[in-house]
């Protein structure tokens, strides 16, 4: 079953000359950890912006093809239903904290719906654990670090008990230690059966946790598949997306007569692969 | 020349000082990255050197002219500052518009087509700022900064959002306005394009310089960046763990990789164990 199916979508923004989206098609399995990359202004945010429905029903213009959340609809839907479905975090934290207590935050969903008070203290119960903020309960969003700020934000969005997590660029503006820290939320969540489509620069922090990455590039899929593969075709470097180390270093090493069994996504495995040229070398 | 001479600041209500005691030396043509965890004090220390902040206690010299006495739009004609986020400092209907302002409203010589140019922004010429995606908006507030040409460039943090080819751009422009005579200070996380490029860097932590020196010293220094809330950068990473599994004879950083690749490769053939 496809988390997400995207036919044919073309889109383009109000008063906008050329469509920023030109053909999408784009399937995303349940429970896949699927990475969306590619250079600045190639339509990654107005993806994710399709994907939960804020276009066409927010930001308007002019919109062709089919979107599919787990077979509904999303551009006959109104985004408040869509918002069970789809949860979204932006790049600035600051965007979409509203409240003065992070309790309260994460209670604003589930009290929208018009859930009974019973479900939603549980639900933030359940999501303060899951992102293990529960010191900050009653902290205000704003005066939290930007790390915390995007954890109380994935719990926001969590606690409409969506099956999808939405992330566009959620670690851009954190340091290197928040920045993993996050990811090994969202790896954790996943892990839980949480599809997560994370829209990322940092290859080098996500790779390796990647089951299905994908390039646009100027509105279009330009590529698509294992992230292995995808990111040691030469494709890449054209496209000016950042290669993570280990896998340019596997490339120069391929051309002084070294090869490695795979191409590895962290140093680690890089080090891994290494040790076994060298173990069949040594038996030589 | 910047002399930052015991600064300390503390936020109204804040609880402790957001900068206990900062010493730097920051020399004509020097380009340094200030480094360090979310909440370590660099905005803070770089308001402080536009004016917006003044100084509690100790001195902020910027060319001879004391921080703490002189007005913004004094110390902005030398000191150019670029926000993290554009959006607070972006306010214009057009690309083109956004970028005259500053030179006309300073009255200085506008480099509005050169700067167009070199950051590629010629085609967003007459669109609003509002329109452009993130990274886009964040070249828009570089432009607007370099169109008034000041010796001190202050960026913070430039490189968010910016794909690879635009990072490598970035750090062109900032070495080109470097051979030019200017200095460049970029605050930032972003270790990976500091290991990359940048000559000198400077670690804060909660408040204090914990480091200074270059690259190489630092940021292949696992346990002071542990300490600071960093880590290394991959470049760095990737180096250590080869030392460590006895691939490398000793850890460096390497920024050319073909060179890391030749020396794995040596090794390699070299050690029959």
């Amino acid at each position: 079953m496809y988390a997400v199916v995207v036919e044919d979508l073309w889109y383009t923004y109000p008063g906008g000359s050329e469509p920023a989206l030109k053909g999408i098609n784009l399937n995303i399995k349940e429970g896949s950890f699927t990475v969306i990359v590619g250079p600045s202004g190639c339509g990654k945010t107005t993806l994710c912006r399709c994907l939960n429905g804020l276009i066409p029903h927010f930001y308007g213009g002019e919109v062709k093809g089919r979107v599919l959340i787990h077979g509904i609809e999303v551009f006959s839907r109104p985004t408040h239903e869509l918002a069970k479905e789809v949860g979204m975090v932006f790049q600035e934290p600051e965007d979409q904290l509203i409240c003065l207590t992070v309790e309260r935050e994460i209670a604003f969903g589930p009290e929208n719906l018009g859930l009974p008070r019973e479900e939603v203290s549980a639900r933030v119960e359940w999501c303060l654990r899951a992102l293990g903020i529960d010191h900050l309960r009653h902290r205000a969003p704003y005066e939290l670090s930007g790390g915390e700020q995007q954890k109380v934000a994935i719990a926001a969005a969590l606690a409409l008990k969506p099956k999808i997590l939405l992330l566009d660029e959620p670690t851009s503006n954190l340091d290197p230690l928040s920045a993993q820290d996050l990811i090994e939320t969202l790896v954790n969540l996943n892990r839980e059966g949480l599809t997560i489509v994370l829209v990322e620069h940092r290859l080098e922090l996500v790779a390796q946790h990647a089951s299905q990455m994908v390039v646009l590039s100027r509105g279009r899929v330009v590529a698509d598949g294992d992230p292995r593969e995808v990111l040691s075709s030469r494709l890449m470097d054209e496209l000016g997306v950042a290669v993570p180390k280990p896998i340019k270093l596997y490339r120069y090493l391929a051309k002084l007569g070294i090869k490695l069994r795979r191409p590895p996504l962290s140093p680690e495995e890089l080090v891994d692969l290494l040790a076994e040229v060298k173990a069949a070398n040594d038996t030589h | 020349m910047i002399l930052i001479e015991d600064l300390w600041y503390t936020y109204p209500g804040g609880s402790e000082p957001a900068l206990k005691g900062i010493n730097l030396n920051i020399r004509e043509g020097e380009f340094l990255a200030i480094v360090g965890e979310n909440g370590a004090g660099k905005t803070t220390l770089a308001k402080h050197l536009v004016g917006l902040l003044k100084p509690q206690r100790g001195k902020v010299l910027v060319y001879g002219l004391d921080a703490s006495k002189c007005k913004v739009s004094q110390l902005a004609r030398l000191v150019g500052f670029v926000f993290q986020n554009p959006d607070h400092q972006l306010f214009s209907e057009t690309v083109i518009e956004e970028i005259s302002f500053a030179p006309k409203n300073l009255g200085v010589e506008s480099r509005v087509e050169e700067v167009l140019r070199r950051l590629g922004l010629e085609a967003y010429r007459k669109r609003s700022p509002l329109t452009l995606s993130s990274g886009e908006r964040r070249r828009v507030a570089l432009a607007s900064i370099l169109s008034y040409n000041p010796r001190v460039l202050i960026l913070d943090e430039p490189t968010v959002g910016q794909d690879a080819a635009q990072k490598e751009e970035l750090a062109s422009i900032m070495e080109e306005l470097v051979n030019e005579g200017r200095t460049v200070v970029v605050i930032t996380h972003d270790l990976e394009f500091v290991a990359e490029y940048v000559p000198r860097v400077v670690v804060l932590s909660r408040g204090r310089v914990v480091a200074d020196g270059d690259p190489e010293q630092v940021l292949m220094n696992g346990s002071l960046l542990k300490s600071a809330g960093l880590l290394p950068p991959s470049l760095a990473r990737l180096s250590l763990l080869l030392a460590e599994r006895r691939f490398l004879e000793e850890p460096r950083l390497y920024r050319d990789l073909c060179r890391l690749a030749k020396e794995i490769a040596r090794r390699l053939k070299l050690e029959p164990t």
